[in-house]
């Protein structure tokens, strides 16, 4: 701080600490604080609040129960709530997402950092950024078109003999699955290149060198040189999907409801703000377990997450 | 134009490091002082207090006679140059040059045109328009210096500019400096680790270690009379015995050791301190014969023969290892390795000095 | 082996482009297709009539310039903001940074949602009602964590001397900013302009709480994929895919300009050595 005000003098160095102030207070910590303290909130009529009945409780957040429905574990059969069972599958699901990202980048990124020709570099790079420049909207909507039951994939399947009946993608969760990895390929991609780029390619060869099959050289040598990049690019393309709302919005079949899509429900269709801020809470409170989680299981630290 | 520097009992802390620990000089205009000394001897914490981007936690400097202490590196009338030489790399050579120019409100045509005229003087013509990027080294050295120069700073204070360069382009540049300092007149500060550097280029040189001023003198005396184990040792090389005063008279004394008792110079400063015999290799000869005086057998474990002189590595009867650098005069034989012989210097080039002096305080 | 290896490399990075191409090549095929759904196949030939039907479309238009403004406003907002928070954060250090680091870092793993309704909610408490300008502030909060990475990856490039050396030459604290901090930050804040604005184009979660009744490109394109689709929306991405690619190469052919400028002073650096 001493050194800003050397550096930039009085009026620049309070320009900066104001300008950080409004974003990180005003826009950020404030607005978190007002959405806890309205979770607990009732939903009454305009002119009730303020009034007797608008008492904190935890009436919203109680809200996730009810509505029992069957939901099978392993084969074994419970009842569950309709809520709770569709933040469980989100979560199931962006776990699905973020590993079939993982498996597809992770070769990927391999080529680009230690295979690709440094001329060709900058140009595969254009060509995967383009799709990123285009809008999730867009990308999904392509989706849409691909999986119909008339679609071109459907299509082709048959018109090669693989499959001898069109088969209903836009069922359960498949689809959504199928259009958020490719949304979020990339931003597992990137992250893993980076990470494996930094490696020097002597240790590679020194592991061959000593006899190492290929397979080994990766899992002892490459994985976890590699480890920050996984870690950014899993937290990544999990919170990416998570908290996406336009993908399953648009691809989603009735069976295969997203958490955010609830929210939408009783923030929108409900108009219950309060309720939505209890629901957007236990998202937000989810999503910082699982990023903690992360943080202590691959051993990073956020700065390494942020890269 | 010029102006002298006081540094007057000036230390500074960081935490509970003291990097600079009084230290009193004062620096004459027109001089070319240099500061001396190993890395982190406090000698570049110097410069940033004269420049004004640390502040002293004690004592006075003075910039032609005003104390400057409060006063922001922008208002003081120093120029630094850096050991990076920090040329701004999207401003073509020119802008750099007459960047303090334009932030004096100066107008474009007479910065130019000034910019034009320092480039003449570093002998850089032609090079206005070019990026920091297309300069070789020393180059790079000359524009810093013309930026420096652009401003009429009283005093030019320079961090290590030469580090960079390969040895040949840096002897190079100690002349072009000297000569630079010499037609500007400019009060030069040169802050340096190679003893070289320092004495060939400096009207005087300031020795510093572990914070203070160990001696202050013109160049010869710095090399021919140190005052104290640390500037014989880190200007040039010594052979080093211990031992014992045993008489002085007239600033010589007997001092005894472990393999004889040898005749050498006491300086003043020396009286009364424990001290070791230091003698330089240079000045040791090797004979086969014992010698009258200041003569020690050896046994010779390494000759090695670099050209226009011979370095000899020698040991003595109880271990002590011995140096002797010799002049290849053509004429005369090269010594072999494992040969028993004697080495001898004379009494006026050994010095009797304690390991370090306290200065100050 | 090597080369068997390397061959499966570039068989792999060829398939998984057309992966990520082919999506999209299927979507502009079929703005161009007769058919009244948004397909490839059947095709029932070729006709502009998409694209007449999107230029005739007002609401449409309405919603562009509806995200132009908010992008535009966001980019206003964030770059600054953003650009302060690195400056602050990469001149302080020991736990205060960390915190104020992670701080900043946040928002981007907060889902949208959250953002949306948190603004939403904050902003009403002060009978601010919803509309574009709670779109700009949410989207903000977020994307300002871009442009603070970005400046801080460029800060940390930069020699904080050569702002020494600018002072020690006389310049004030406002001549050190617009001479020597600002130009090296350019690209950084170039960058972090076009991200923000990319993603205030982008965004859907934020906007779609904050907005009010007012739409935005991707709401807009949203609630006509839900309702009835019609391949308009296909001309509209096929003509946002050509602005892209356009963009794609103007920036590739700055690219390799400036890398053949670089290269040519580099050379001539070396030159200048051996002379």
């Amino acid at each position: 701080m001493h050194d800003l005000y050397r550096r930039y003098g009085k009026g620049l160095t309070y320009t900066f600490i104001g300008l950080t102030f409004f974003w990180l207070i005003v826009l950020v910590v404030l607005p978190d604080f007002k959405l806890l303290e309205a979770s607990f909130r009732p939903y009454l009529p305009v002119a009730d609040i303020g009034g007797p009945k608008d008492v904190y409780s935890l009436g919203n957040y109680a809200q996730i129960f009810g509505n029992e429905v069957p939901f099978s574990i392993f084969g074994i059969e419970v009842m569950i709530a309709a809520r709770i069972k569709v933040f469980i599958l989100t979560i199931f699901y962006s776990g699905v997402v973020t590993l079939i990202t993982f498996l597809l980048a992770y070769p990927l990124s391999f080529y680009l950092a230690k295979v690709a020709s440094g001329k060709t570099l900058p140009t595969l790079f254009l060509l995967l950024f383009v799709p990123l420049w285009v809008s999730e909207v867009l990308r999904s909507f392509a989706w849409y078109i691909i999986l119909t039951l008339k679609g071109p994939l459907n299509a082709l399947l048959m018109t090669l003999g693989l499959i001898s009946k069109e088969i209903r993608w836009i069922d359960g969760y498949s689809p959504v699955v199928i259009t958020l990895v490719y949304a979020y390929v990339l931003f597992m991609l990137f992250p893993l290149y980076n990470a494996m780029q930094s490696l020097d390619s002597n240790q590679i060869e020194a592991a061959e060198d000593l006899g190492s099959p290929w397979w080994r050289t990766h899992l002892r040598v490459i994985l976890p040189h590699a480890k920050p990049g996984i870690a950014s690019g899993a937290v990544m393309v999990f919170m990416l999907s998570a908290g996406s709302l336009l993908v399953p919005a648009i691809i989603n079949s009735t069976t295969g409801n997203w958490f955010t899509q609830t929210i939408q429900g009783i923030m929108l269709e409900g108009q219950d703000w309060n309720a939505g801020a209890a629901f957007a809470f236990m998202l937000l409170l989810f999503c910082t377990l699982a990023v903690s989680v992360a943080m202590r299981v691959f051993r990073v630290k956020l700065s390494d997450i942020a890269k | 134009m010029s102006a002298g520097i006081e540094l007057d009992n000036v230390c500074c802390d960081f935490g509970s490091f003291r990097a600079v620990d009084h230290v009193n000089v004062n620096i004459q205009p027109g001089e070319f002082f240099s500061f001396l000394g190993p890395s982190g001897c406090g000698k570049t914490t110097i410069l940033r207090m004269i420049s004004g981007f640390t502040d002293p936690t004690e004592g006075v400097i003075r910039i032609g006679g005003t104390d400057v202490r409060g006063q922001r590196p922008n208002q003081r009338p120093t120029a630094l140059i850096f050991q990076n030489l920090a040329l701004f790399p999207l401003m073509p050579i020119w802008e750099n040059i007459a960047f303090g120019l334009e932030v004096r409100g100066v107008d474009k045509a007479k910065r130019r045109k000034r910019a034009e005229e320092l480039l003449a003087l570093v002998d850089l013509h032609d090079s206005a328009d070019k990026m920091v990027s297309q300069l070789s080294g020393g180059q790079k050295q000359r524009v810093a210096i013309a930026r420096a120069l652009a401003v009429e700073p009283a005093v030019m204070l320079l961090d290590e500019p030469l580090s960079a360069l390969d040895l040949k382009l840096r002897q190079h540049m100690r002349a072009e400096l000297r000569a630079i300092q010499k037609r500007t007149g400019v009060t030069f500060i040169y802050i340096t680790h190679d003893q070289g550097e320092a004495l060939a280029m400096s009207d005087r040189v300031g020795v510093m270690s572990q914070g203070r001023l160990q001696q202050v003198a013109n160049p010869r005396d710095i090399y021919n009379n140190p005052v104290n184990g640390f500037v014989a040792s880190f200007v040039g090389e010594n052979n080093i015995l211990k031992g014992n005063v045993q008489a002085a008279a007239d600033g010589m004394a007997g001092f005894e050791t472990a393999i004889g008792t040898f005749k050498a110079r006491l300086p003043e400063t020396s009286a009364g301190k424990a001290v070791k015999l230091y003698v330089r290799p240079e000045h040791v000869a090797l004979t086969n014969a014992a010698g009258a005086e200041n003569s020690v057998p050896v046994t010779l474990t390494e000759v090695a023969f670099e050209g226009n002189f011979i370095t000899v590595h020698a040991v003595t009867e109880n271990g002590t290892d011995m140096i002797a650098e010799l002049r290849n005069d053509g004429a005369g034989s090269v010594p072999a390795s494992g040969s028993k012989m004697h080495m001898t210097f004379d009494a006026r080039n050994a010095s009797l000095l304690p390991d370090s002096t306290t200065t100050g305080a | 082996m090597q080369n068997s290896r390397k061959l499966i490399g570039h068989l792999y990075m060829a398939i998984f482009l057309i992966y990520l191409l082919v999506p999209l090549a299927v979507m502009s095929g079929a703005a161009f297709n007769a058919s009244k759904l948004p397909t490839i196949i059947p095709w029932k030939g070729l006709t502009d009539q998409w694209f007449i039907a999107l230029y005739n479309d007002n609401r449409i238009w309405g919603a562009l310039a509806n995200t132009l403004f908010v992008a535009l406003a966001v980019v206003i907002i964030a770059v600054p903001v953003g650009a302060a928070g690195a400056i602050l954060v990469n001149s302080i250090s020991g736990r205060i940074r960390a915190v104020l680091y992670g701080m900043m870092v946040a928002p981007i793993l907060v889902p949208g949602v959250v953002i949306g309704i948190s603004t939403l909610l904050f902003w009403n408490q002060f009978s601010v009602p919803s509309g574009l300008h709670l779109s700009v502030l949410g989207q903000v909060s977020y994307i300002a964590s871009f442009v603070m990475l970005l400046v801080l990856a460029r800060l940390q490039s930069f020699d904080q001397g050569l702002e020494e050396a600018a002072l020690d030459l006389g310049a004030s604290h406002a001549q050190v900013m617009r001479r020597i901090l600002l130009p090296h930050l350019y690209p950084a804040l170039g960058a972090g302009a076009a991200i923000s604005f990319f993603q205030s184009i982008e965004n859907f979660n934020v906007t779609l709480f904050t907005r009010g009744g007012a739409d935005t490109l991707t709401v807009y394109v949203f609630s006509k994929v839900r309702s009835g689709i019609t391949p308009t929306i296909n001309a509209l991405a096929f003509l946002m895919i050509m602005v892209t690619i356009v963009f794609a190469i103007i920036y590739e052919t700055r690219r390799r300009r400036n890398a053949a400028i670089e290269a040519s002073r580099e050379a001539e650096a070396r030159r200048a050595e051996e002379s």
